[in-house]
């Protein structure tokens, strides 16, 4: 009955691979524990006899800009994500979401990584790091390597990833370049559960008054978070006005399969709202694409 | 790894061993004893468990204490000594400005939530010295506070932030006085027990620990309706660490509780009725809590279910399943008043239309939580927050079979209780325990198990129908309402009660017919809940006022003080109001800032500049609620005042505190008759053995029946002591006067404890007692008084909706309430503002779902309360019509403040965009559907 019999802060990668992978009975990677430690504690997920805690490694507490990304540690809580300059320049929609992730205090726990491992389908932080093209490093015994977004998922709360084998070291954030920008937004609702009605991220690159290219991601739009590609199409070389906007209200129809939850929302009230959500994002996203290129201060 | 635990806890090195499982909360609480840090959802989303880990604030119900390794921890506990580091000490004594702030703001009520919410303050305060609102907001968004004290809270981190700068003094929040101030009635005054809530030294029942104690837990039902074919039990009891299982069979004496009925099993047996999820088969008591927890799962259990009755429609059909022998109708309750059929005939206008309230979850931030003690001389010391100690003595005794004078009922603080505190929870179970062991027992609810097993507030049906003359008058009201009483009685009928004579609004109307059917249902038990039945029939008839005005075409505000009762009315049970009636000013403050600020016609839907998706409007309503039992119930409280060998008096009554400051108005009463400030006087409260009954605490009654007693014992202590003093020194009574500390006897002055030593030596101890009787009252149905008292209000909200999504937000709130005289304009602002917030949280955050019986809403992620993000900016007035026979003219104040908050809200919302919501909470998604056709 006990949430866990040993609980290890691991100092490095290996270490916490080695232990993971040794460990007598059950072993999880647990980070800010947000989700994780409070499923054990409610009985929705099982005791687990070992919890290695990956928050104590420098590797994945880094956030820095490299050459050609933003490098965001997976156990970097996302108070610091969201108030990081960097992040709020080169990653606008991840600043923006996880400064809505839960309250002050759990997001001072809270990390991407977990976020992302939770596997939820409408899981802020995720569907920002998605719009945005994100890569997730992994790394395993066999050595790391770069894995897209899409690929992290199976189902709902279900990762792809084996957490006796593999940790998530960070995420890689393509840089902003000039004319480029990034926004997220979300609808909640005020009764019943916690989480989003809707959320919506969109990176966007400006060709002159088109919409030159293009990235949306909606949650929750299915068992896995995916980008709504569909909706991209009728968006990219078009103009950022009414026309477009209603061609993608269509497009969303047409495309993405919302579900009804009797607590949170019907699929009618989700399609409308993310025309209205989709169209929100957007222009600020759009807005921001006449900001300067570099981070005004670090 | 390392098998030490190694972190500073305020400064202080701690080194122990590591304890597989346990969170920081745990380690601070049980090891450290540091009980200032309070769990109250133990599921990250009450803010409760704050502590700082390196300067951060974090929860530490979910923080794995081993996480803490090397790291520096700040509790409430070590505040006053932060201030060395960080900040410049407070010019007064020991405490952090936040500290002092949050007491001069009156920021805190129950004091539950105070560490979390000052830690948390502290913290922002540490990173941004200057806070906007917005940025306080931002960071206290998750830290709850069911008293509702954010204005307060906001002003006091924002004054604390000030001094904090300067170097000052915390400025003093400006809060009026009564009308008529008295010395210290009246007057602003601290709350008696705010350092020690303020400073983590405050100690609710789970923070008591006693030797040899062991902790229990419950093995409930969780099917709703069911007959119980077999309990096994053996195995739980084999399980090492198991001290007791007990099950109905164990039960010494009565196997029934209830507050009016005693139609609630205190263990269902085998061949017994489950009637809801929360009923208990057997109880467990072990060495630790997470022994007694493994030992629930090896309780074997086997019902043969029955159908489900959910609603209390679908109870009162013939063919209903019964769930208890006598049937599902709790109680038909009728009021009626000339001949409502004429009322109709002679209407112009007739208007009809059903509305619908869900259950509601008390939420008090403190769980449950009992602790009882077999002592050396067999008796049983029951430790509980309790809002009727002497209903809990009784109740306890009963199942246990003994006298009641046997068992002795400590009442602790309360982390609020807002009715929810009137049932047995955990006492009798935890003393039924603490007898079969022989050794002290804790019974503490965890979050998930408060919301499923307590009672809540009963969800309605109620049709209005109301006939009107083209001018605005009422001719004819008819009301039926259906009430969901749940599984037990609790005090259903009384609730109904208050609902079904208030229907009909705060209005004279000749003609008056009202019907409620009061209906056991297989869902969790409905009882006491701030505002009594009210809350629910006030958003029915007040909703339909604004639909007449509408129809008629006449101002909402001017057809309510066409109709408004007031001096000289008759209501529909038939008591003609003859004073106290303040209804009319509370409208004409109200309506009068409202124009101000909303001008002309601040029903009118605004929008937005630059947002025309925004619309915004206000919205009226008023209300009334009885000051007391009434309805012929009789209605009294005993207190005692004792001058004590130190000079200092003490107040004994065993009314309740549930955060409310009951202690504080009866430290002013005592102090404005005794002539001595309040530092004189300590209130002793909810103690079976050392305070007279002051019967429950509920129905806004203590200020008015407790006071009374209290204004009267000091009134005959001094009157005792006058005459002791004018024999002994052979002077006459006018002689003999007290000032602070001395009693002055024709120019010569003895200090109070000479005086006290003085009547000990001689025999006569200096103490009173006195029972206070309030005015009789009549039972409903017999006209005359049904009320010796009645509060009024009026509230006006402006509400914004986005009308492309159909949010809502409530932005400013005008709130007049006619509460008799202000004793305690401190605790008074925060029962207006709180009231108001809980009843934004009823209009648009809380909904208790229930799918066949099961509990939806079971965590508090699930059942939201309000935030401080949903705190509107607050305008108070407070109207003082006395009434004769309350203390200083004072009457209840504590659920009128909730009623009319629900439909100033969802009438601003039909202003703004022509929605009417006649089903609560308010679902954004239906108006979004009714204004955008998806």
């Amino acid at each position: 009955m006990r949430f866990w019999n040993t609980y290890v802060l691991a100092h490095s990668i290996e270490e916490a691979l080695d232990i993971l992978s040794h460990a007598p009975g059950s072993a999880l990677p647990v980070a800010g524990g947000t989700d994780l430690l409070l499923e054990i504690q409610q009985g929705e997920h099982e005791p687990v006899h070992t919890l290695v805690d990956i928050t104590h490694i420098p590797e994945l507490k880094r956030l820095e800009e490299t050459e050609d990304h933003l490098f965001i540690g997976a156990a970097v809580p996302v108070s610091r994500v969201a108030e990081s300059p960097l992040v709020r320049h080169h990653a606008t929609a991840v600043a923006e979401a996880c400064s809505q992730i839960g309250g002050p205090q759990v997001r001072n726990s809270a990390t991407l990584g977990g976020n992302v491992a939770h596997a939820l389908p409408a899981a802020d932080g995720m569907i920002a790091l998605l719009a945005l093209d994100a890569r997730a490093e992994v790394a395993s015994l066999e050595g790391r390597r770069l894995e897209p977004m899409e690929n992290l998922f199976k189902g709902p709360g279900q990762t792809a990833l084996d957490l006796r084998r593999e940790i998530l070291v960070g995420f890689h954030v393509p840089l902003r370049r000039l004319h480029q920008a990034s926004a997220f937004g979300r609808v909640m609702r005020p009764q019943g559960v916690a989480l989003p009605i809707l959320n919506t991220a969109v990176w966007v690159e400006r060709h002159g008054e088109v919409i030159g290219d293009i990235r949306v991601a909606i949650g929750p739009s299915g068992p896995v978070p995916r980008r709504a590609s569909a909706v991209e199409a009728v968006l990219r070389g078009q103009p950022c006005d009414q026309e477009t906007f209603a061609a993608a209200r269509r497009a969303i129809r047409e495309s993405i399969r919302f579900r009804s939850s009797p607590l949170r929302a019907s699929a009618e009230y989700r399609y409308h709202l993310s025309g209205v959500l989709l169209e929100e994002v957007v222009i600020k996203a759009w807005q921001r694409t006449l900001e300067p290129s570099v981070v005004e201060a670090v | 790894m390392s098998e030490r635990l190694h972190l500073w806890v305020n400064g202080q090195e701690v080194d122990l061993p590591v304890v597989p499982g346990e969170m920081l909360s745990d380690l601070l609480r049980y090891r450290l004893g540091l009980t200032g840090t309070k769990i109250g959802c133990n599921e990250m989303e009450c803010g409760a468990c704050t502590v700082l880990v390196d300067g951060e604030p974090i929860l530490s119900c979910s923080f794995p204490a081993v996480r803490a390794q090397d790291k520096h921890v700040l509790t409430i506990e070590g505040l006053s000594k932060a201030t060395e580091e960080a900040m410049k000490p407070s010019t007064e004594g020991s405490l952090h400005p936040l500290q002092e702030a949050f007491i001069k703001y009156g920021a805190l009520q129950c004091g539950f939530c105070t560490p979390g919410q000052i830690m948390t303050s502290y913290a922002l305060l540490l990173r941004n010295p200057e806070p906007s609102d917005e940025d306080i907001k931002t960071a206290l968004k998750d830290t709850l506070c069911r008293c509702g004290a954010y204005p307060a809270i906001l002003q006091a981190i924002k004054a604390a932030a000030k001094a904090m700068r300067t170097g000052g003094p915390v400025e003093s929040p400006v809060i009026p006085p009564a009308s008529k101030p008295g010395k210290y009635v009246g007057n602003v005054h601290p709350r008696p027990d705010a350092v020690a809530k303020v400073t983590g030294h405050a100690k609710y029942t789970d923070d008591l620990h006693f030797e040899g104690m062991l902790h229990a837990r419950v093995k409930r039902a969780m099917v709703p309706s069911a007959i119980v074919t077999r309990i096994d039990v053996s195995k739980a009891r084999a399980l090492p660490g198991v001290v007791a299982v007990l099950t109905a069979e164990d039960i010494p004496g009565e196997h029934n509780h209830g507050l009016v009925i005693y139609d609630w099993p205190i263990l269902v047996g085998v061949g017994e009725r489950v009637r809801y999820v929360g009923d208990a088969l057997a109880i467990v008591a072990a060495e630790t809590r997470e022994i007694a927890t493994q030992a629930l799962d090896l309780i074997e259990v086997d019902f043969e279910l029955l159908p489900v009755v959910s609603d209390p429609v679908q109870a009162a059909q013939p063919d209903a399943p019964k769930i208890h022998p006598n049937g599902n109708l709790l109680k038909h309750i009728k009021v009626r008043k000339g001949d409502v059929e004429q009322g109709f005939a002679d209407a112009d206008v007739i208007l009809e239309h059903t509305f619908y309230t869900p259950m509601h979850d008390h939420a008090f931030l403190e769980p449950e939580c009992s602790i009882a003690r077999p002592t050396p001389d067999g008796r049983m010391e029951v430790y509980v927050g309790s809002q009727i100690p002497y209903a809990d003595r009784q109740q306890i005794a009963r199942a246990l079979g003994w006298p009641e004078t046997r068992v002795h009922v400590i009442g602790q603080l309360m982390g609020g209780g807002f009715g929810g505190k009137e049932d047995i929870a955990g006492q009798i179970h935890a003393a039924l325990l603490a007898h079969a062991t022989g050794r002290p027992v804790k019974l503490l609810y965890d979050r998930h198990e408060s919301l499923i097993a307590h009672p809540k507030r009963h969800a309605t049906q109620i049709r209005v129908k109301v006939g009107a003359k083209l001018d605005g008058r009422l001719t004819a009201v008819e009301t039926e309402l259906y009430g969901d009483t749940g599984a037990y009685a609790s005090l259903g009928e009384k609730v109904m009660t208050r609902a079904t004579t208030h229907s009909s609004g705060p209005y004279e109307v000749p003609h008056v017919k009202a019907d409620c059917y009061a209906m056991y249902t297989n869902n969790p038990p409905a009882g006491a809940f701030r505002g009594f039945g009210v809350m629910q029939s006030a958003f029915a008839i007040e909703s339909m006022m604004d639909m007449l005005a509408e129809r008629l075409g006449i101002d909402p505000v001017e057809l309510r003080r066409k109709n408004a009762l007031r001096v000289g009315s008759v209501t529909n049970t038939g008591q003609v109001l003859r004073q106290s009636v303040g209804l009319l000013e509370c409208i004409e403050k109200v309506e009068a800032e409202m124009r101000r600020l909303g001008g002309p016609n601040p029903f009118e839907p605004k929008t937005v500049p630059g947002a025309p998706h925004l619309r915004r409007a206000w919205g009226f309503a008023v209300a009334y609620k009885n000051t007391g039992l009434g309805g012929g119930a009789p209605d009294k409280a005993g207190a005692e005042v004792e001058l004590r060998r130190d000079g200092t008096f003490q107040v004994r009554t065993s009314s309740a505190e549930l955060g409310q400051g009951l202690p504080t108005v009866l430290q002013l009463i005592a102090a404005e008759e005794l002539n001595q400030s309040p530092r004189r006087i300590e209130v002793l409260l909810m103690d079976t053995d050392l305070t007279p009954d002051g019967g429950p605490t509920t129905a806004s009654r203590q200020t008015f029946v407790t006071g009374n007693a209290v204004r009267y014992a000091a009134r005959a202590l001094k009157e005792l002591l006058t005459s002791e003093l004018s024999e002994r020194y052979d002077v006459p009574p006018e002689q003999v006067r007290f000032v602070e500390g001395l009693a002055q006897i024709n120019g010569h002055a003895l200090t109070l404890q000479q005086v006290a030593e003085e009547m000990l030596a001689s025999g006569r101890p200096p103490v009173t007692s006195y029972t206070y009787w309030a005015p009789t009252t009549r039972p409903l149905g017999e006209g005359g008084d049904m009320h010796f008292a009645f509060s009024f209000a009026a509230q006006a909200a402006e509400v914004e909706v986005n009308t492309l999504t159909g949010e809502v937000k409530v932005l400013r709130m005008i709130i007049a309430n006619d509460v008799g005289y202000a004793i305690n304009p401190l605790g008074l602002r925060g029962q207006v503002e709180g009231g108001a917030i809980m009843g934004i949280g009823h209009t648009l955050t809380e909904n208790f779902i229930l799918k066949d019986g099961q509990v939806v809403t079971d965590r508090l992620a699930r059942y939201r309360t309000p935030s401080i993000v949903h705190t509107p900016e607050i305008i108070s007035f407070i109207v003082e019509h006395p009434v004769a026979e309350g203390p200083y003219g004072a009457k209840g104040v504590g659920e009128i403040v909730l009623i009319p908050t629900p439909p100033a809200i969802t009438n601003a919302i039909y202003n703004a965009v022509g929605v009417r919501v006649d089903r609560l909470p308010v679902d954004q998604e239906m108006i979004c559907k009714a204004l955008n056709n998806c």
